[in-house]
């Protein structure tokens, strides 16, 4: 076990050292700013309003899940950009070898840099996610209603995506690797706002093909459980927000997610076990 | 050849295709206890991919490998194996020392015996002053001495070396060199794959030649042989017969257009060999002593270069 560790330790501390991650983390930054300013003039319009408390509170919770969202999309691009070169890339390169020739299973290589990642997209979720609820409780006093549940929703689409990274990094070069994750993570997107739209439009077609694309890639279903989770239900049945509870990826769903982790990490293990180097 | 009973390295008919390429037909050799041994072949001849077999990195399609009795896969065997492989690349923004201390840690190295051996090692390699400078500023030949290091660290049983002497200046040559022998002193076993025949002739004990992902030739280099006169004999009418009879005297007998080339213990035996010719029928025309570098040997195993 130790040599887990020691992989995962040297890619963390790779992590640190690379530009991309302060540079997410920079990016986390101004985006945070720029959403305390656009909650900041949205509270001071509402202070010139005679608006009732508890409507303004559902508005600024609103804003508080794009916000959220923000965080979400930013930290699934940093785990892609940031992991789609550490198996393909070492394996292209021949780094691998010096390793895979050490006294380890290919197992243990593959679980040391996944833990690596993963803690590295753990931190960062945590920090710009509790940043952007420590600005919105101290500038419009809102918090999202389960906090905790919402985050580590939003932990579990990164790792998710992370999963798919290693796989892929197992078969295909850096930049094909890049290009299939990335396509992947466009087709949740897509599933995602079409079992949204459906709601709208009550399109059973439209719902088929969006359950279909969840399921190639549920990362997004996670993030609409993740909203549905962290908005009061009044903003949530809001229906012009993008966030609206129209379509609620069940538990089942999330249990789904969970299923579907297990298995491109088990089928990234065995291609990486069966290759060559 | 030396017995398997005490073979470090052992493959029999090694065999490796990718998709309709043939690499390595059906390698068979052994490596026994303490030798350093050359594997020589021209490009394309299967060397890497053998060595990578060797390994574990590569998955055989067919035979089978044992490095220390064990399939090469087995991380129990890796922890006494140790790699360098050619045109060394690592993390660069680790420093040689913090490269090493990985490496040694994925040994199974305790801290404790890290803190001794990092100091020794750098020494070994010459890169003492260099022990906190980060790899992104090494040259060429200093990955070339820091990746030596990481193999050796864990003072492994087995070694194999890809090319350890390339992008190194004559010193750094001498070096690695030097580092070989002192491996074999130490009782390792170390198994080269180098391109520098002349590096090779002084280093290795023995050599195999690999062509078309086979072995065609074997070929001790050790001081035992250092005595043995090779000699070119330009003669006609000679038959098998004529030839395997020649094994009383001679070892490594081998045809050339002109006749035959040989290997003797000592001029002592020539007239013996040249009355068993004579005798057997064989016309004479000429007999004259070589000197024949491993280089000529092996264009001599190998044939012209085809070019490209």
């Amino acid at each position: 076990m130790s040599g887990i560790w020691t992989i995962a330790r040297v890619t963390l501390r790779e992590s640190a050292r690379r530009k991309l991650l302060w540079m997410a983390l920079l990016a986390g930054g101004v985006l945070l700013a720029i959403f305390a300013i656009a909650l900041h003039l949205q509270v001071l319009q509402f202070q010139g309003r005679s608006m009732s408390p508890f409507l303004r509170y559902q508005v600024e919770s609103g804003m508080l899940i794009i916000g959220l969202y923000t965080c979400d999309l930013v930290a699934v691009v940093l785990t892609i950009l940031a992991s789609i070169d550490t198996l393909a890339g070492e394996i292209g390169s021949g780094t691998i070898h010096a390793i895979a020739t050490k006294p380890l299973a290919r197992w243990q290589i593959f679980a040391g840099k996944f833990l690596g990642f993963a803690v590295m997209v753990v931190v960062y979720v945590a920090v710009t996610f509790w940043a952007t609820v420590g600005v919105a409780h101290a500038v419009a006093g809102v918090m999202p209603v389960h906090a905790l549940r919402g985050m580590l929703l939003i932990m579990f689409e990164c790792i998710i995506a992370l999963s798919l990274s290693f796989l892929f990094g197992t078969w295909f070069t850096t930049l094909t690797n890049g290009v299939v994750v990335l396509g992947l993570q466009g087709v949740a997107l897509m599933g995602g706002w079409l079992e949204q739209v459906s709601g709208f439009s009550q399109s059973a077609h439209i719902v088929t093909l969006g359950v279909i694309s969840s399921l190639i890639q549920p990362g997004e279903s996670l993030w609409r459980r993740a909203a549905y989770e962290m908005q009061t239900p009044l903003a949530g049945s809001l229906r012009f927000s993008p966030f609206a509870n129209v379509s609620i990826p069940s538990m089942t769903a999330v249990a789904y997610a969970g299923f579907y982790l297990c298995v491109v990490m088990a089928a990234a293990v065995y291609h990486l076990h069966r290759r060559d180097l | 050849m030396p017995s398997s009973a005490h073979a470090v390295i052992e493959t029999r008919e090694l065999r490796k295709v990718f998709g309709s390429q043939v690499a390595v037909r059906g390698l068979s050799l052994t490596v026994p206890r303490g030798e350093i041994f050359g594997f020589l072949g021209p490009n394309g001849a299967g060397k890497s991919t053998s060595v990578k077999m060797l390994l574990g990195l590569v998955r055989p399609t067919g035979g089978h490998a044992l490095v220390l009795g064990s399939p090469p896969e087995d991380p129990q065997v890796r922890r006494h194996v140790g790699f360098l492989p050619e045109d060394f690349r690592f993390y660069d923004w680790l420093s040689a020392r913090e490269l090493l201390e990985l490496h040694g840690r994925l040994c199974g190295m305790s801290a404790s015996r890290l803190r001794q051996r990092i100091p020794e090692i750098l020494e070994l390699v010459g890169l003492t002053p260099h022990r906190d400078r980060r790899l992104r500023g090494f040259s060429k030949g200093m990955l070339q001495r820091i990746g030596l290091a990481q193999a050796i660290i864990h003072e492994p049983q087995v070694v194999f070396l890809d090319e350890p002497t390339s992008g190194l200046d004559p010193m750094g040559r001498r070096t690695v060199r030097d580092i070989l022998r002192a491996e074999r002193e130490r009782g390792a076993t170390v198994f080269l794959n180098s391109h520098f025949l002349s590096e090779v002739e002084v280093t290795c004990d023995r050599v195999a030649f690999i062509k078309h992902g086979e072995v065609v030739a074997e070929h001790e280099l050790g001081p035992e042989t250092a005595n043995d006169v090779r000699v070119s004999v330009r003669a006609r009418s000679l038959g098998e017969e004529v030839v395997s009879g020649l094994g009383r005297w001679a070892r490594d007998v081998r045809p050339t257009a002109e006749g035959l080339s040989l290997a003797v213990p000592s001029e002592e035996v020539l007239p013996d060999v040249v009355r068993h010719l004579v005798a057997a029928g064989a016309d004479i025309y000429g007999l004259a002593r070589q000197k024949t570098s491993l280089e000529e040997l092996f264009v001599d195993i190998m044939g012209e270069d085809p070019g490209l």
